[in-house]
């Protein structure tokens, strides 16, 4: 632990120094960054440029690195980060360099939610004397009234996602969340589940190997992974097991033994039942001699982690995942084990990484534009943003969410949401369009938005795995219809905005718009090409009969109809 | 904010739905449904194993077994359950110490017609008792402790595919969980009525750029839609009744399906929930009927379409539940369960092992006697000829469900 709060003090002095942010200054801090703490001799201008060299491209694409991004580059920017590229947010990160923004994001990162936390956030967990108690009809109260505080949650973490100064903080919480996938359907107790996900913010940009000790002592996480009933006697492999093969090292690199003595040495880590913290419980832990990566010594569970951080294959991995969460779906090998070797070699300094992925020539080039396939709660916060929508209660799009397979707090499994593709079957792709169709159509939106819910629900019948036991089903979708009400928004008004700020230029409102709603240009080809040839932006702006000038709320219509809006 | 404040703050001007015509443009799919167009070609259909139809019914939250198919003449019986217990003198006898659940009887026309596989004692090593865990298993037929992304019907339709003229691989009807035909390359369409599914696969975009392999895949799934949408229809008019229950819409939508002849390996069905912890009985019974007289009418609607001997139906939960019943007139989770496979070319009887309820394991739980990827073992290599031990990762023993 101790060499690894060095490297958090190295993050904690850049964040102090925000006077920097658009100064010239800005780019000796980058460069230190760049070339990491342990090469600080190296100057700002020659790891820029060994950057640049390094990179998938090279010339014109090295050049840009110091110049203003332009809006086509912040808007990619934009959307990777955030749930949303609004056109404000798009001219800002437009006059900066590739440096300047992701430095702004990382340096401007919070670590704390803005949202007001629940009342019931500090409850204690039951003691096991008051469960012995309990009835069966109070267990089940208990149990009640932990799935609704889920959801509460749920509504928190969402607003908190549509609040948030800083949603890159938010998206690599979603993104850790995912990573150590936990779930209060096994969980149960509410309070557990919000500690880690603040536990996840708290480090969400901050130091992996830090993160990666706290979470090995996380209620929820030694519950979920049955940690906190594993004792000398009869080590539970669970923690072991998950914790190399999808917390750290990946599958195959380690072997079913090292898992057995892995397992051993965390035995004893459980919680005080009293008091819902992390307990070491001496006479569970074996204190043995354990074997681990071909090293024999009384290793315990801290020491483990730190064996497992040693390993470069741990940097790989955890670089590997953030590039298919944040470049595409295909890491570049060679980029992955440079920016891997760099990230061990900062101690796990997540900002650090992130800085240099957000900079690289591979985040932005053209080819790696929208291939990524937005997940249910990145389509549906950020529809909710994207378009200004005011919801006061978001507990229907919090369901939305789950009904297209993203139930935040009960991942599938260990291994989180599967993703990717698997984000996009006939099921949630039509429940997306159906989702978008209600809330898009002129009609008395309260209405339509319930019906939509209505329908949803019931073509998507008792809605699975993905909103808890079975049975519950039924009263979340009339939840969810109770509960629509008071969404304000209007389209024509936010669509009439472009045209306002671009006067007479419908062409330029256009593109505007499309920048703001779309990671590519549209790809749906019209039906009829014989009426429509090549109907593209520029001709439907340029035809007088063209809808599109005279409605620009057709034109977002038409933009969130097509499969390009799925994509990130 | 009053309904009346709401109205007027939202002031959308009327304009044009999200699919449809801007002067005279239209840029959106039209109406993929095309009656009689579509249907396959009747030699195509007849030269794949797939012409065989699966119906799986999943019976979501943990069927008792114990009190589907009842041991009724072991005493242990009625004493781990003093309070739903099923009378024996309820009981339909079907041997000489196995009888169903009086709400079962719809099938026993089935039965009598030695066409209903009764297989008993369903379930896995290490049995795990979480539902959301214990379905994935099932789903995914891995082992307990393995976690396989894609399910065991889309591994058998990516080992071998099905014809691309089908109008799907696999129909869920009822719930937006794709279950066995989870994983990427299955073309699957999921749906809870024909009709509406017909409506809204008009919001699908079937043609555009492929740019990249995120766009290609849902490019494809929209083609899926409207592929699926184009087979579809619901002109046949069935003289069979279906019962008036959510479980029997889903059968006649189901049967709807096949009766367009559009192709499709495999349905799905999901009823539920069985997660009976308390006052199981009246529920418990409720939920047995729909399954019967759903899976009846379904065998009367497939007759009727000359179908029946084509079609194998087989029944699934993620478990059973425990032989004790508990203190609120339910029963917690458990482990082996009894389940049905039927169809016209089913060879009839009792399978598997009845429950040993003398030897329950230190949770108070049942052995299980039958690999639960024997049943899938067994549709894959008889049903679909196909080559089982490689798509389950491993040789599980058939059971003779088919009439030779």
């Amino acid at each position: 632990m101790k060499k690894i709060s060095l490297a958090g003090n190295a993050i904690c002095q850049f964040r102090t120094n925000h006077a920097a942010r658009f100064a010239f200054g800005v780019m000796a801090t980058v460069g230190l960054l760049l070339a990491g703490p342990s090469n600080a001799q190296v100057s700002a201008q020659s790891s820029a440029q060994s950057s640049a060299q390094t990179g998938a491209q090279t010339g014109a694409q090295g050049a840009k690195q110091n110049s203003a991004m332009g809006v086509d580059d912040a808007r990619h920017l934009l959307s990777r980060v955030g749930f949303a590229a609004s056109n404000a947010d798009i001219q800002a990160f437009a006059k900066m360099t590739r440096f300047e923004a992701a430095d702004q994001l990382v340096r401007g990162a919070t670590s704390v939610a803005v949202t007001p936390a629940l009342p019931w956030v500090d409850d204690l967990p039951l003691s096991p004397a008051k469960r012995q108690t309990m009835s069966r009809e109070e267990n089940q109260a208990e149990l009640r009234r932990n799935n609704e505080r889920t959801f509460e949650l749920r509504d928190w973490w969402f607003r908190e996602m549509l609040s948030t100064p800083s949603p890159l903080t938010e998206k690599m919480t979603l993104f850790w969340h995912n990573h150590f996938a936990t779930s209060q359907q096994k969980v149960r107790f509410a309070a557990y589940i919000y500690r880690q996900n603040t536990l996840l913010r708290r480090n969400a940009l901050g130091n992996f190997a830090n993160m990666l000790h706290e979470m090995s002592r996380d209620p929820a996480m030694l519950i979920y992974l049955d940690g906190a009933n594993s004792r000398k006697q009869q080590p539970n492999e669970n923690f072991g097991r998950e914790v190399m093969e999808l917390f750290t090292l990946g599958e195959g690199n380690y072997t079913e033994k090292d898992i057995k003595e892995v397992a051993r040495a965390f035995t004893g880590w459980s919680i005080d039942r009293e008091t819902g913290q992390f307990m070491f419980r001496k006479a569970a832990h074996d204190y043995g001699d354990k074997t681990i990566f071909g090293k024999t010594g009384n290793f315990e569970g801290d020491q483990v982690l730190d064996m497992i951080l040693n390993r470069p294959e741990t940097a790989q991995f955890i670089t590997r995942k953030l590039w298919r969460e944040f470049v595409s779906p295909e890491p570049d090998e060679k980029e992955v084990r440079r920016l891997a070797s760099i990230f061990q070699a900062s101690g796990y300094n997540i900002g650090k990484l992130m800085r240099l992925i957000l900079s690289s020539d591979a985040f932005y080039t053209p080819d790696n534009r929208a291939t990524l396939i937005k997940s249910p709660v990145e389509f549906v916060v950020g529809t909710l943003k994207t378009f200004d929508i005011d919801a006061p209660n978001l507990r229907p799009f919090v369901l939305s969410a789950a009904l297209l397979g993203q139930n935040v707090f009960a991942p599938p499994n260990v291994k989180g949401w599967p993703g990717g593709e698997a984000w996009i079957n006939t099921a949630t792709l039509l429940g997306r369009k159906q989702l978008l169709d209600r809330l898009f159509r002129n009609e008395d939106r309260m209405e339509v938005t319930m019906r939509a819910m209505d329908d949803m629900a019931a073509r998507m019948g008792e809605a699975g795995q993905a909103l808890g036991p079975p049975g519950k089903e039924g009263r979340m979708v009339r939840q969810m219809e109770r509960s629509m009400g008071g969404i304000k928004w209007n389209l024509d008004a936010w669509s009439q905005r472009f045209v306002e700020q671009r006067g007479p230029n419908a062409n330029n409102a256009m593109q505007d718009m499309t920048r703001v709603v779309l990671a590519i240009p549209p790809q749906a080809v019209p039906q009829t090409a014989a009426q429509t040839p090549g109907l593209t932006l520029a001709s439907a702006a340029a035809d007088p009969s063209s809808p599109t000038m005279n409605k620009p709320a057709d034109w977002a219509r038409r933009l969130v109809a097509d499969p390009a809006y799925q994509l990130k | 904010m009053n309904r009346r404040n709401f109205l007027s703050s939202s002031l959308i001007a009327a304009g044009v739905p999200l699919v449809g015509q801007y002067h005279g443009v239209s840029w959106a799919a039209p109406s993929p449904v095309l009656a009689g167009a579509a249907a396959v070609d009747s030699n195509m259909l007849n030269n794949t194993p797939y012409k065989n139809l699966l119906l799986l019914i999943e019976l979501k939250g943990a069927n008792d077994g114990l009190n589907t198919v009842i041991p009724y003449t072991d005493p242990e019986y009625a004493k781990l359950r003093p309070r739903i217990a099923i009378a024996s003198d309820q009981v339909i006898k079907i041997s000489d110490r196995e009888g169903l659940h009086p709400s079962l009887n719809p099938l026993m026309s089935l039965w009598q017609n030695n066409e209903l596989a009764v297989v008993q004692g369903v379930g896995y090593p290490v049995p795990n008792l979480s539902h959301f865990r214990s379905i994935d298993i099932w789903d995914t037929a891995s082992k307990s402790e393995e976690y396989l992304d894609a399910g065991w019907l889309a591994r058998t339709f990516a080992a071998a595919p099905v014809p691309r003229q089908f109008a799907a691989d696999g129909v869920v009807v009822g719930s937006s969980n794709m279950g066995p035909l989870s994983g990427v390359g299955v073309r699957s369409i999921t749906l809870a009525d024909t009709q509406q599914f017909l409506r809204q696969a008009k919001l699908a975009q079937p043609k555009g750029d492929e740019r990249n392999a995120a766009l290609k895949h849902i490019m494809s799934v929209e083609n899926e839609i409207v592929h699926a949408a184009s087979k579809l229809n619901t002109n046949y008019q069935f003289k069979t009744e279906f019962p008036k229950s959510g479980f029997g819409n889903q059968v006649r939508t189901a049967a709807q399906m096949v009766a367009s002849n559009a192709g499709m390996a495999t349905i799905r069905l999901t009823l539920g929930s069985f997660d009976t912890h308390a006052g199981q009985l009246g529920t418990h019974a409720n939920l047995l009927k729909e399954l019967a007289e759903g899976i009846s009418a379904f065998k009367a609607a497939m007759l009727e379409l000359n179908r029946w001997d084509s079609t194998m139906v087989m029944t699934y939960s993620e478990f059973g539940r425990r032989p004790k019943e508990n203190q609120s007139g339910g029963t917690d989770h458990g482990t082996a369960s009894a389940h049905f496979v039927t169809g016209g070319r089913v060879n009839g009887g009792l399978y598997g092992q009845a429950p040993q309820l003398n030897r329950l394991d230190g949770s108070g739980n049942l052995a299980f006697a039958v690999d639960f990827r024997s049943l899938y073992a067994s549709v894959i290599d008889q049903w679909w000829t196909g080559d089982a031990t490689k798509i389950l990762h491993g040789r599980f023993e058939k059971l003779p469900l088919l009439k030779t």
